[in-house]
């Protein structure tokens, strides 16, 4: 296989500026969101003391969860040796750290006292699946910036492989951890469920290879490198096998709840009479989230066209939105049972399922998570060599190269 | 009006007797109380049993006592506004029978609460009063999403009026304190208990589940009673009976 050769990209573009000055405004439109929010009070959002965790914990779980994702491509290469994936490493991740990013700072923009991050940083209850999230954020950022170095560091290179297995590791925990904090919670039976961790970590594959084909594909169209098609036929066949795997635990997710009779009025209601709730899990998250993306992906025309992948891909981060908001959302609408085999009434919304409309500073809050995260990713690329100079088929792909190489030697020795 | 000489000193011997003996009557009070130093221990656990069959339809005298008592307003948006505490309509599917309790913080013994908080703010005394430190609150509601009985509130909007003895703000996460102040003060009672005695109703009762002889240990100890969600193993300091 050749060497591969990284480069920072160059030239003067406008349309350089002008993508990074619309995710400027993506992320203003958050900041200020999120100001507003701050300065009036949760009261001018579309959450309240029965849907207290809104749009915004939507954006910043899937962002955190995508985070985690996006490593994967760089865990195949170091972890599992697949040299198709080494070129692909450092934006990967870079990805990672800007997604983190991002829902992160959604999350922390989204708090009644985002001001006192600084006691969430020094006081800690460790029994608290936040608190270990914490740990494992900043732990991420670190393990993955040390990850990076030892890519981008010639001398270092050999240490690659261990410090991939680490931040491998680490992201599979970080992940067991998000799905967690809804998983560990008894108290509400659309939750409280351990298959929430590893359905989590398959969603954070999916979701993060997602992205991960989208910014491939527009970095290197819109910077004019070559990107072959062998690297992008591995990458989707993988994201159709991750859609795949997600269906599947969110099938053997609510089989479990169905068996359990006691949990028949909440399938009931995500699955059947949930209205909004119901047809988002339905036509966003299974039909348009899973179903169409799949077609599309192992279609065996409609498969190979770039366009098809591109589209798959968002469909894909539209139906993990809508899950993270039939999850999370829908969740908190199901009223708490308290007094089984009674109806329950109070002015307080005891018993009835509880409305929520997102409003829009959680949504511009939400999509400035999606800002920040692009906004480091496209600055990044341009300063330091993230992007291989070409992503050809004979550049990456050891046995095109064989194959292309073959009639040169023979020509060659002829 | 005449006086004579009898009832003159009779009556001045009582005053006297009086002005000498109230402060120190008072001192007793005082000395139950405890003190701002010294430390809440873990020999009192502070609950509440409720029977419901005593609560009326219709009576929220304990809610408006709670909210008067802690300066909880009412700030015309209920999806948002506190609450401390409410009152819960139940009908029996089966039989059609309906009847009405309180619901606050139930103050477990294992509040999910307190296990979730990533700082620490929620947290439970000695003592078994579960409250929150509005200092390190973050204002996450991960806590919210903890607690089985909705007993939370987070503060949606600025807030005017507040009581001395119930510091609240904007951002942060609150609940029932078990009128902790009273508590402290040797009240022996909280806001609602009191107020639905007044009412003659007689369905909340606050006393020391550790002191055997306590009104309260000694009906739970006699009557039938139950705690909401049992199978949580949260054991509640807030106890049911009659549902």
């Amino acid at each position: 296989m050749k060497n591969i050769h990284y480069s920072e990209l160059a030239g003067r573009s406008i349309g350089y500026w002008l993508l990074l000055a619309f995710l400027g405004v993506l992320v203003a439109a958050g900041l200020g969101a999120s100001w507003y929010m701050e300065h009036n009070g949760h009261i001018v959002t579309g959450m309240n003391n029965q849907i207290v965790w809104g749009t915004p914990h939507v954006f910043a779980v899937f962002l955190i969860v995508a985070a985690s994702g996006a490593l994967n491509v760089a865990s195949i290469a170091s972890v599992f040796g697949r040299a198709l994936y080494k070129p692909l490493s450092r934006l990967s991740g870079l990805l990672a750290i800007a997604l983190l990013a991002g829902g992160l700072a959604v999350l922390v923009l989204d708090l009644g006292r985002p001001d006192r991050l600084i006691v969430a940083m020094t006081y800690y209850n460790f029994k608290s699946i936040f608190a270990w999230n914490i740990i494992l954020y900043t732990g991420f950022f670190a393990i993955v910036a040390v990850y990076l170095w030892m890519m981008f560091e010639r001398r270092m290179n050999a240490y690659s492989k261990p410090a991939g297995m680490v931040a491998f590791i680490w992201r599979l925990t970080l992940t067991t951890g998000t799905g967690s904090i809804f998983g560990f919670l008894v108290a509400r039976e659309a939750y409280d469920s351990a298959v929430l961790a590893p359905m989590f970590i398959i969603m954070s594959f999916s979701f993060g290879l997602a992205i991960f084909l989208l910014v491939l594909m527009a970095a290197y169209g819109w910077s004019g490198r070559p990107l072959g098609d062998a690297v992008l036929r591995r990458l989707k066949n993988l994201l159709g096998v991750f859609v795949a795997a997600v269906l599947y635990f969110v099938v053997v997710y609510h089989l479990t709840n169905l068996y359990m009779t006691g949990r028949h009025d909440v399938e009931r209601f995500i699955l059947l009479e949930g209205g909004v709730y119901t047809q988002m899990f339905w036509i966003d998250q299974i039909l348009l989230g899973s179903v169409v993306p799949l077609f599309l992906l192992f279609h065996p025309k409609l498969g190979k066209s770039r366009w098809m992948i591109a589209i798959a891909s968002i469909l894909v981060i539209f139906g993990g939105l809508a899950q993270m908001y039939v999850l999370i959302i829908g969740g908190q609408a199901y009223p708490q049972l308290m007094f089984p085999g009674m109806e329950v009434s109070s002015l307080f919304g005891d018993g009835q399922v509880a409305k929520y409309v997102p409003s829009p500073p959680e949504v511009l809050l939400g999509i400035g998570g999606f800002g920040i995260a692009l906004a480091m990713v496209v600055a990044a690329i341009k300063v330091l060599p993230f992007l291989p100079t070409s992503l050809a088929d004979q550049d990456v792909d050891p046995h095109q190269a064989a194959k292309t190489d073959a009639p040169a030697k023979a020509a060659a020795t002829a | 009006m005449s006086m004579n000489r009898r009832d003159f000193l009779a009556a001045g011997g009582a005053a006297v007797a009086g002005t000498a003996l109230l402060p120190g009557l008072k001192l007793i009070e005082l000395a139950q109380a405890r003190s701002p130093d010294e430390a809440v221990t873990s020999l009192h656990r502070w609950g509440l049993l409720i029977d419901a069959s005593q609560c009326a339809t219709g009576c929220d005298a304990c809610v408006t006592a709670c909210h008067e008592e802690n300066g909880v307003t009412d700030e015309g948006n209920p999806a948002t506004d506190a609450q401390w505490i409410r009152k819960v309509t139940l009908k029996d599917k089966q039989t059609g029978f309906v009847q009405t309790l309180p619901m606050m913080c139930l103050h477990c013994e294992h509040p999910p609460c307190v296990d979730v908080c990533p700082t620490g703010a929620s947290f439970k005394r000695a003592d078994g009063i579960v409250l929150v430190d509005k200092h390190i609150c973050i204002g996450c509601r991960y806590c919210m999403m903890a607690c089985p009985y909705k007993a939370r509130s987070f503060i949606h909007e600025n807030i005017t009026d507040q009581k001395h003895n119930a510091p609240r703000g904007k951002g942060t996460v609150e609940s029932c304190t078990l009128c902790v102040h009273k508590v402290d003060r040797g009240d022996g009672t909280t806001a609602c208990a009191e107020a639905c005695t007044k009412e003659g109703h007689q369905a909340i009762l606050f006393g020391d589940l550790k002191d055997p002889n306590s009104e309260i240990s000694m009906r739970l100890a006699a009557q039938p009673s139950k705690q909401i969600r049992a199978d949580l193993g949260l054991n509640t300091g807030v106890r049911y009976q009659n549902i």
